[in-house]
């Protein structure tokens, strides 16, 4: 992928969109998301933060094709987005979404193998894929002799082998413990200089996005709006150790000051506590 | 090594039911209960003889219709009931209740609709076999974890390519434990039906030796059949534990 001028080449954007998700059987509708603006430029890397019930996993849903806003354009590579997830987009989700009843190598070869590739290509791919995310080893082994940290790794392999152009990850290591955490981080951010993917990454740490992201947005709490946008001005070639950068707890810091008020109002309270 | 621990496990198994039947009969005397010897010798005349064929032919028979009845059925209202939110919700206690009533309770009403016949007995069975089928395959449906369907959809999957690739391999364990417990249950039914009101069958051969005090034929009918459904269990407890392996 040529490098591309920074705040020129949108790849994928959000225009006005909101999602209303209708009231079942008597309960009120509930408003997730939005009015909602969001521009990714091509190859960059951005992370959503906010309360948790902010509507970050519906933004990533509606990005994806995987749900309809409700008002609203979504667009991708300068195509609207309707009903259908786009090729060149790819989801990494929080859930174990490995398929427990094919080995390491099946579940990464799973996509391509339903879209009549070429089995050589295939191969080629599926071999290299789980070489890059370390899993050659167990190719062979079933999800279910793996450790959460390596099931995940299984899902990105899976997704790579289709060599998205915008990868979209919904809280991928939420479940992971705090070390494997920074060093699935590391992974993704040698994932996105390798691929050249443009990268969408949704999360509750605001160090997980300081580390990993050009640009932070975050977001109120719900309906999920977009109160600031954090450049962080990382270099490309970075990795976990940038926690130790003075600019990093700087940047948490600014992260915490929009989104202590909004946190509080997720857990119930009314209003912005003094302090 | 686990392979021979089970066939280990096995054979003391099969030393502790001899020994406690050789124990209950001390107890309760020939008149209820004979002694292994006499029986499995009895046994080893027994089964080769063309009395002993025809029935267990006409068991076998009356079985196999019922157990296709009770996974057919079983499956197609467990589908239904897993995919249709309404269905389910609506049929499930039905289903759960129906589960729990003892269903030789009903036997009368099959007799009186089906008379001394085949279908009658295939009926009963299957009365058996249908409800843990179906149970169980609608909640391995309802148990399928939406990030497979997200993730079928991310993954560019057609309507019928998520059914047999990601639907259908994800639900086969829950299912495949309904499928064992109905055909227990279907086995149960029938030799259930054969006891109280046929003219063939090792139900009825049962009941008619016990009738002519002849024990040693009673008990060995029982020990075929006991042979027969633990070999059975085994084979899809098998299957059973290959697939969850992978869980």
């Amino acid at each position: 992928m040529s490098v591309a001028v920074p705040g020129e080449d949108i790849h994928a954007s959000l225009s006005d969109v909101t999602r209303v998700y209708p009231g079942v059987a008597g309960t009120p509708a509930v408003h997730a998301l939005g009015p909602v603006d969001l521009k990714l430029k091509r190859g960059e890397f951005f992370a959503v933060v906010g309360p948790s019930g902010c509507g970050k996993t519906t933004l990533l849903e509606v990005l994806a094709g995987l749900q309809q806003a409700t008002a609203g354009t979504v667009t991708f590579e300068g195509r609207p987005i309707a009903g259908k997830v786009p090729d060149g987009i790819g989801v990494v989700f929080q859930e174990d979404a490995s398929f427990p009843w094919l080995t390491v190598w099946d579940n990464a070869a799973f996509g391509l193998r339903r879209n009549g590739v070429d089995p050589a290509k295939i191969r080629r791919r599926v071999d290299d894929a789980l070489a890059f995310m370390g899993l050659t080893d167990f190719a062979r082994a079933y999800p279910a002799q793996l450790s959460g940290g390596m099931r995940q790794r299984v899902c990105i392999s899976r997704t790579l082998v289709l060599q998205p152009r915008l990868i979209l990850l919904d809280e991928p290591f939420g479940a992971l413990d705090a070390q494997t955490r920074l060093l699935m981080g590391d992974e993704v951010l040698r994932l996105w200089r390798r691929t050249g993917a443009t990268i969408l990454l949704i999360t509750h740490a605001l160090d997980e996005a300081a580390m990993l992201s050009d640009r932070i947005g975050a977001m109120s709490a719900r309906p999920g709006r977009f109160m600031e946008i954090v450049a962080t001005g990382w270099p490309r070639e970075r990795d976990s150790k940038i926690v130790s950068d003075a600019g990093f707890g700087e940047i948490t810091g600014r992260l915490w000051d929009n989104l202590r008020g909004e946190s509080m109002k997720s857990l119930g309270h009314s209003g912005v506590a003094a302090g | 090594m686990i392979a021979t621990n089970r066939a280990a496990d096995t054979v003391i198994i099969l030393i502790v039911l001899l020994l406690a039947w050789q124990a209950l009969h001390q107890i309760v005397g020939a008149t209820a209960l004979p002694s292994p010897v006499p029986t499995l010798a009895y046994l080893a005349k027994l089964v080769p003889s063309e009395r002993f064929a025809e029935n267990a032919w006409a068991t076998l028979v009356c079985f196999f219709y019922a157990l296709i009845l009770s996974y057919g059925i079983g499956l197609a209202i467990g589908v239904w009931m897993g995919v249709h939110r309404l269905s389910g919700a609506v049929g499930e206690p039905i289903l759960i209740s129906l589960y729990t009533l003892p269903k030789v309770t009903l036997y009368p009403v099959v007799l009186l609709i089906f008379g001394l016949s085949l279908s009658g007995r295939v009926t009963f069975g299957a009365m058996h076999g249908v409800l843990p089928v179906a149970l169980l395959t609608m909640s391995a449906i309802r148990n399928i974890p939406p990030v497979y369907l997200k993730s079928a959809r991310t993954l560019h999957l057609s309507r019928w390519q998520t059914i047999l690739t990601v639907l259908f391999p994800a639900t086969l364990p829950e299912v495949v434990v309904g499928l064992r417990i109905g055909f227990t249950l279907t086995l149960l039914g029938v030799l259930l039906a054969e006891m109280f009101a046929a003219k063939q069958g090792l139900g009825f051969l049962i009941i008619n030796a016990m009738q002519l005090l002849q024990t040693e034929e009673m008990v060995a009918v029982a020990v075929v059949l006991f042979a027969f459904a633990a070999v059975a269990n085994a084979l899809l407890l098998w299957i059973e534990h290959r697939l969850h392996r992978r869980v």
